[in-house]
């Protein structure tokens, strides 16, 4: 029978939670690096077992962890991030030029090949690549030098690359995403790069329609349909069905379209989640109701889904990398919340229950579904 | 023999339960103490000082002998009595956040 094994990364620790096919039972095991920020934790395709987790801390920098046996155990490998040649200087909030220093590993995307090859999208933005496990790391300098830099600039969560997708059916093309610069394709393993922004509209900008800038909080895609994007941006759910050359807005009946999280169902390629929140000023669920929105329709006609989710006094957040698909039949989906819960639907959003409900903010979630 | 006090993360991280003891041949300095430190331990490269400039990272402290030591140059003299192994190198995480 399958199994599901779920990463949970928090603002103190890992924690992984496992269960069979039916979603039901659940062991929790954690907190992995207690006490540290972990802020994305995935494994590899190609090997299940390969698990790599973004481990930091304010006081003792970036950490990557790797383990071989499905989060068992754990060896810390390579953390050295030296942006190549001359870092530069990229837009800072007073509207100066301010040079691009390394902070931290937001996200973390194994190969869908090889297990010891994988990308990783850091603070200040900018994207490495690691052909040997994560023991070295080289950043494809590409992305940053392609001429639109100076105009990127921080949100207030950092200047982080958060979103990483590979595409599973042209080899080299890639998909990425910056707060707030925009989203960015590669057709060529990550060497070089273009904004794909055309038809985002961003009022917070001086030039709403500009072809850098926008804050983008997370791109999904699913495998059968590699040119159909959806992104959740500050406001607005958009779509894009030519790899992201052009844009068009689908949040059609959401009662608010700001929110981070996006992702499609493994099974129904026209079947998306989104999470609204209130506003970029009070990022928590409208009325204290969590909700998820689905849309069976590709976008625009959505449908709210509660069963099982807090109705009232609600104030929790799903920040961009918190949500995650099973490829089960049904498909599941799960969210984590800044209040520490980690919630399951395991019939596509029908009905809903916490796995767990007290771990510290939740700050992303992954599914692996294993045989 | 040189020892060498690591705050709690970095003794999980080096998997040491303690003290750290370190040999060193020369000058015993801010910057060998690290060196033979890290040299030791890889896993700590970049943990208290930064990959590229050396620099302490921010929110650590060099304490030793009830002084702190953070400032002084990292190729200053330590202590006699941190050289003579009869007081230790404290790596000290500065007390902020939650």
């Amino acid at each position: 029978m399958s199994k599901v094994r779920v990463l949970v990364g928090t603002r103190k620790g890992a924690f992984i939670l496992t269960s069979d096919g039916k979603r039901e039972n659940w062991k929790v095991s954690g907190p992995h690096f207690a006490g540290w920020e972990l802020y994305h934790v995935k494994g590899s395709p190609a090997d299940p077992n390969r698990l790599y987790a973004s481990q930091s801390s304010g006081w003792f920098g970036q950490i990557i962890q790797r383990s071989n046996d499905g989060g068992e155990t754990w060896e810390p490998v390579g953390n050295k991030f030296v942006y190549e040649g001359v870092p530069g200087t990229h837009q800072w909030y007073d509207g100066t030029q301010h040079p691009w220093e390394f902070k931290r590993v937001w996200h973390l995307e194994p190969s869908l090949t090889d297990p010891d090859m994988i990308f990783a999208g850091v603070e200040d933005a900018a994207m490495f690549k690691s052909t040997d496990g994560g023991k070295n790391w080289h950043e494809l300098p590409g992305l940053r030098g392609h001429g639109s830099g100076p105009r990127w600039q921080p949100g207030a969560g950092g200047m982080c690359l958060h979103t990483i997708l590979l595409d599973p059916v042209n080899p080299g093309r890639m998909f990425i995403a910056i707060s707030a610069a925009g989203a960015f394709r590669s057709g060529d393993g990550g060497e070089t790069w273009q904004p794909i922004n055309k038809g985002l509209k961003s009022e917070s900008i001086p030039d709403p329609n500009a072809e850098v800038g926008h804050c983008v909080h997370r791109i999904a895609q699913h495998r059968s349909r590699p040119d159909t994007l959806f992104m959740q941006k500050h406001w607005d759910v958009m779509r894009s069905d030519d790899a992201g050359d052009n844009w068009r807005e689908v949040s059609g009946n959401l009662p608010t379209d700001f929110g981070f999280v996006i992702d499609v169902n493994s099974n129904e390629p026209e079947t998306i989640y989104v999470v609204p929140i209130k506003s970029d000023q009070e990022h928590f669920p409208l009325e204290g109701k969590l909700r998820v929105y689905r849309s069976r329709t590709g976008g625009n006609e959505w449908e709210a889904l509660t069963n099982g989710l807090p109705q009232s006094n609600c104030y929790v957040n799903v920040l961009r990398d918190a949500m995650a698909v099973d490829s089960l039949d049904k498909c599941g989906v799960y969210f984590g919340t800044t209040g520490g819960q980690v919630y399951v639907s395991p019939d596509a959003g029908e009905h809903w229950s916490p796995i767990v409900h007290d771990l510290p903010a939740v700050l992303s979630v992954e599914v692996q579904t294993l045989k | 023999m040189i020892r060498v006090w690591l705050p709690g993360h970095l003794r999980t991280l080096a998997r040491v339960n303690a003290e750290v003891t370190l040999e060193i041949s020369g000058a015993v300095t801010q910057r060998s103490v690290l060196d033979a430190l890290e040299a030791k331990y890889p896993m700590l490269q970049g943990t208290i000082r930064d990959h590229v400039t050396g620099k302490r990272r921010d929110f650590l402290r060099f304490f030793a002998c009830q002084e702190d030591l953070s400032h002084e140059s990292p190729d200053a003299p330590l202590p006699e009595a941190v050289a003579s192994g009869a007081e230790p190198f404290l790596v000290i995480g500065a007390i902020a956040g939650g």
